[in-house]
């Protein structure tokens, strides 16, 4: 099995990275701050005002480090791109399954997406007792797996998730502890308009780019979905994939975040048009705890092999090529009991 | 797994510094520096021998020594450290910079 590698986040503005050997150098004020060696990272994600010299990204593709680079606030801008891997006829057979086939994976996404909401408040229900409107919500979530397994196209699909992600989200504030002082009214983003919306798109945002990386790791292109219609510039695979860790992984990383008052909401700042932003300590934080969730492990539903956390867009994405490759008849999306 | 290198390069004799700056070299590139001659360095089996033929194919046997200690993959509850200059673990630490 593959190891876990590192993430480097280079959030200090004026940073220098580049390499020495096979190393990886990073400069602060021309004073060497870090060396690793480049076979302990996987990602290296850059916010803001960081130089990157340009034979640093050459070695970065040779040896697949993702390396992304977002705004200060953590708006994804682009993506450096090593060398196409893997197999060619398994993207052939990504394309061919996308335009001929491709209702079976999208429902087994969607699917999972669902079921996971639906954990997320049946704990809440779980833990805090009975509530009326998100036992509701549950209701509607078994219904809209009922319709699933029916809905024959794709428009139905996107139109059952549409409905069960507005059902999930109408009662998401309740899962928030109250006194921590955090209100939510519904998902909003581009940009998004209060602090717990904020901290989701941040969070989706960079897991999706873990999967890009990932998908990219077993030759598989991260632009043509399933479920995800293609559009230039979008990584649609990735975010089919990304769908089934939104709840599991984000949602409920964010509601500890929050009902454990580690994130307040002195922590962001509403920007002059009503976006809000996290200061930096709070987004230092959200690394912090990103990081230590991807190395908690658990045992993969399917698998049944103990992982990483960090490890299962690669693991999703293998699957993926499996069953694209015929030696898995469906593919199986990830769902923790 | 990891090994734990540790070494001495004697600077008596001609080129003494260069093996002294080769051999650190060839083990930042697989590992982090703990203190001066000692090295960490977490490697599969592949890279590790990579890394060993480098330094026996640096060092001066006939002066110098090298020494590696195999940790294993549970090295963790190998290692205890007190003082300053606690190195980092480079594949489960938080990096952020």
């Amino acid at each position: 099995m593959r190891k876990l590698q590192n993430t480097l986040y280079i959030t200090t503005q004026g940073s220098y990275l580049h390499k020495e050997r096979e190393t990886l150098v990073v400069e602060q004020d021309r004073k060497k701050v870090a060396q690793l060696p480049v076979h302990s990272i996987g990602h290296i994600f850059c916010f803001g005002n960081v130089l990157v010299s340009p034979f640093l990204m050459g070695f970065c593709g040779e040896n697949n480090v993702n390396l992304a680079f977002f705004t200060e606030t953590g708006r994804y801008l682009g993506r450096l791109q090593g060398r196409q891997s893997g197999n060619v006829l398994l993207r052939r057979a990504q394309y061919r399954i996308s335009e001929q086939n491709p209702i079976p994976i999208a429902r087994n996404i969607i699917a999972a997406k669902i079921q996971s909401a639906k954990r997320v408040l049946q704990r809440r229900l779980r833990n805090h007792g009975e509530h009326e409107e998100v036992q509701a919500a549950v209701m509607a979530l078994n219904f809209s797996l009922q319709q699933l397994k029916r809905a024959e196209n794709l428009d139905l699909i996107r139109g059952i998730e549409g409905d069960a992600a507005a059902r999930y989200f109408g009662v998401f504030q309740h899962l928030l502890a109250e006194k921590n002082g955090f209100g939510f009214d519904g998902r909003n983003r581009r940009p998004p308009r209060d602090g717990v919306n904020a901290l989701l798109s941040f969070l989706y945002s960079i897991l999706g780019k873990d999967i890009s990386g990932a998908l990219q790791g077993v030759g598989l292109d991260p632009q043509v979905g399933f479920l995800h219609a293609d559009r230039p510039g979008r990584d649609s695979l990735a975010q089919d994939l990304l769908e089934e860790f939104r709840a599991w992984w984000v949602d409920r990383m964010v509601l500890s975040l929050i009902n454990r008052g580690q994130i307040k909401p002195q922590d962001f700042v509403t920007e002059v048009g009503g976006a809000v932003n996290m200061k930096p300590e709070a987004r230092r934080l959200l690394f912090q705890s990103l990081q230590a969730k991807k190395q908690e492990k658990i045992v993969h539903p399917f698998l049944q092999e103990e992982v990483e956390i960090g490890l299962l867009p690669y693991i999703q994405a293998m699957l993926l090529a499996r069953h694209l490759r015929g030696d898995l008849a469906e593919y199986p999306p990830f769902l923790m009991r | 797994m990891m090994i734990l290198i540790t070494y001495d390069v004697s600077l008596e004799n001609e080129g003494g510094e260069r093996r002294l700056r080769h051999i650190a070299k060839h083990c930042l590139d697989y590992g982090i520096r703990v203190q001066y001659s000692v090295f960490e360095c977490e490697v599969t089996p592949a890279q590790w021998v990579e890394l060993k033929d480098k330094l026996l194919n640096t060092y001066d046997k006939e002066t110098d020594s090298l020494r590696f200690y195999q940790l294993g993959s549970k090295w963790k509850h190998r290692v205890e450290h007190y003082g300053a200059k606690r190195a980092i673990d480079m594949f489960r630490d938080i990096l952020i910079i």
